[in-house]
């Protein structure tokens, strides 16, 4: 086990620098530059500006400075919010960013266990068919579609909800965008949940535990979820991939200042620091998460050895 | 081997690789179209060795293999079929899509031809130039023209709407297209060459299966995009293609894994056929089953990433319009004009729901064992 992480964190070094790299390598490609916008600088100008941020250097001084920051876990200023570290910015939206993605996610893991164990209790029940309906609803609502929707009718239409911005942790801003977030995960979960309950049902473990004599409450909480829900552990792995693409859309319809609104400024404005920044700590953080999951895997489920 | 095919058999699809795998494989238990069968059942007949292999078990195969001899011309394809057509929300997701299909293709002509209004015609008369709510004329009379309204520039909401299908229908089937390309010569590969090869081509799809990729197409498309509206469609089919065909990778590598022992394989090797004729003629048909089932869930994945890009102002760009573009246009104006996002996005919606159950429909159907999701 301990081999295990082990070698997986030192697996994880690389991989963040081959994206790192990867996306480095993508914006220095690209035609165009930062400082440059419709007019031409005159010459001597944009010789300073590029003495200033260390672009007259050779490519391969530039990549090592970048890797070297990296290494360092210090990203250097950000272009385009020139008085703020890139460091800064993160430690500022990440807590934007994580509030609503964990509440999203919790909330989906409740409501989703929930109806993905009673579809699984009762297959090819109404109760089943409309709870898989509405889950491949959640799949297919696209969350740029759902939100505004929300928005529309919860704070345009009945004033219930505030429409857009952050409001700090607990807040009524919270509710629309956090719903809109979770509705995907929600869907997931309950399919996922009712595909592993509908398996291990049948399994012999099950019998047995009926054979015994325990209320079915038990069975089904005791030693049936335990199985079950497995398939949902390894689902929290992808789950954070959807996550980023979500926050991205969600803090972007909400005005929320959260990671994934920063990413598409800083892209929107080539902001290389701000960019290589985000990138690498999304990725580091995409790493470790994905190693946990695996490391709670083998502790859920005894049979898997590493 | 292709001129050793019975000449019993109406090859009209010109499947011959079909035809060789057949005989090679088990030409025993080979179902085939019974002659006096119409020309279609036939063909059906043909196909069916494209599966059977795939995701049953040997055992399993025999007893589909001698049920489908008992009842003349029954193929497990048209079983699967049978299957497909008893399960009514696969049904529904086959009908809708079908119909959104059709009317993107000429729903843009018919409307031309019936109100004259194209996806960009912008009215000359300034008073018309404004966004009206669906079935409204401009005096605020009930009115056919527009049936999903205007958009702030006057310009027919359903024609947008239907020419929008067109490019998000392109993008989905063309992304998905590239991703079997390389999600399938890179699994095919890796499960019939085995050993050191598909170690290294499988840990590679490890590695990238733990990369966010979504922010690395956001970076391309920001820094390479914007170049002109075609170059940026482009752009977002090979994006979104190279993203997406690691799942496929796995499922072709353990298809072709699983049927790179069987005698027909062996047949073809010791008839002297060449390495990549046997992945792709003899091994990749084989497989086709489950990636079908496979491409059919991509497709409304990549087209949702594609409205994802499009929402963000990285994708589709005008003059050209996908349901991404529609609907980040028209939130902008939700407060005032809802029906600019809602008919966009709710047609999108109805799209991916409809191909999601087909394709969960189709994996029930052809291959019941692959039930994950």
């Amino acid at each position: 086990m301990f081999r295990f992480i082990l070698r997986r964190l030192i697996v994880t070094v690389p991989m963040v620098l081959i994206v790192v790299t990867l996306t480095w390598g993508l914006i220095r490609l690209a035609p165009g530059n930062f400082y440059s916008g419709e007019k031409k600088l005159p010459a001597a100008i944009e010789k300073n500006i590029k003495a200033k941020y260390g672009l007259d250097k050779p490519w391969y001084i530039q990549y090592g400075r970048m890797m070297g920051n990296i290494l360092r876990l210090d990203f250097g200023n950000s272009l385009k919010y020139e008085n703020e570290t890139v460091n800064d910015i993160l430690l500022r939206t990440l807590p934007v960013s994580a509030t609503l993605g964990v509440c999203a996610y919790l909330i989906a893991l409740i409501v989703g266990i929930f109806f993905g164990t009673l579809a699984a209790l009762k297959p090819n029940s109404k109760l089943d068919y409309v709870s898989m309906a509405m889950a491949m609803l959640g799949i297919s609502l696209p969350n740029f579609v759902l939100g505004p929707m929300l928005v529309l009718v919860f704070s345009l239409s009945l004033y219930w909800l505030p429409p857009a911005r952050w409001g700090g942790f607990p807040s009524w801003n919270l509710i629309l965008p956090v719903l809109t977030l979770s509705a995907i995960y929600m869907a997931y979960i309950a399919r996922l949940t009712r595909a592993g309950m509908l398996e291990v049902l049948r399994s012999d473990y099950i019998r047995t535990a009926r054979a015994k004599g325990l209320s079915e409450r038990d069975v089904i909480v005791k030693h049936a979820l335990r199985g079950g829900l497995l398939p949902v552990v390894s689902f929290t792995g992808p789950a954070l991939a959807i996550l980023i693409s979500g926050t991205v859309v969600v803090e972007r319809i909400f005005a929320m200042p959260g990671l994934g609104n920063y990413f598409i400024n800083a892209n929107l404005n080539r902001d290389e620091p701000l960019i290589i920044g985000i990138v690498a700590f999304i990725s580091i953080a995409v790493l470790i998460f994905n190693l946990l999951v695996d490391v709670a895997y083998a502790f859920i489920d005894p049979r898997i050895r590493y | 081997m292709n001129e050793e095919t019975p000449p019993q058999v109406p090859a009209e699809t010109g499947r011959s690789q079909d035809n060789s795998t057949r005989d090679a494989a088990s030409p025993a238990l080979t179902p085939r179209g019974t002659p006096a069968a119409p020309p279609i059942r036939a063909r059906e007949g043909d196909e069916i060795h494209a599966f059977p292999e795939t995701a049953v078990g040997e055992g399993d195969v025999r007893t589909a293999g001698a049920r489908a001899e008992a009842v003349a011309g029954t193929s497990l394809w048209r079983d699967a079929w049978k299957r497909l057509l008893r399960n009514k929300l696969a049904v529904f997701g086959m009908i809708v899509v079908a119909l959104i299909i059709l009317a993107s293709a000429f729903g843009p002509f018919v409307i031309r031809k019936t109100t004259g209004y194209t996806y960009d015609f912008i009215p000359a008369d300034s008073k018309l130039i404004q966004s009206f709510p669906p079935f409204t004329a401009p005096d605020g009379s009930f009115s056919w023209t527009h049936p999903m309204g205007t958009d702030s520039a006057g310009r027919d909401v359903l024609a947008r709407v239907l020419q929008g299908g067109r490019i998000s229908l392109m993008v989905g089937i063309i992304s998905t297209l590239v991703s079997l390309i390389i999600g399938i010569t890179w699994g095919a590969t890796a499960g019939y060459l085995g050993g050191k090869v598909d170690d290294v081509l499988m840990r590679i799809v490890d590695v990238l299966y733990a990369i966010p990729y979504m922010m690395i197409v956001i970076v391309l498309l920001a820094f390479f995009g914007g170049q002109s509206p075609l170059a940026q469609i482009f752009l977002l089919f090979a994006a979104l293609g190279a993203v997406s065909w690691l799942t496929m990778a796995r499922i072709v590598r353990g298809q072709v894994i699983s049927l790179k022992n069987q005698e027909f394989v062996l047949a073809a090797r010791a008839g002297g056929v060449s390495t990549p004729k046997i992945i792709f003629r003899h091994l990749v048909p084989n497989a086709l089953g489950p990636v079908i089932v496979y491409a059919t869930l991509t497709v409304p994945s990549v087209m949702l990433s594609e409205a994802f890009l499009s929402f963000l102002g990285l994708g589709v760009q005008a003059p050209y319009a996908s349901w991404g573009s529609l609907s980040s246009e028209g939130i902008q104006n939700i407060a005032v004009f809802p029906w600019q996002l809602i008919f966009p996005g709710v047609t999108m919606a109805l799209t991916l729901f409809s191909l999601n159950f087909l394709g969960d429909g189709l994996r029930d159907a052809l291959d019941p064992q692959m039930r994950k999701f």
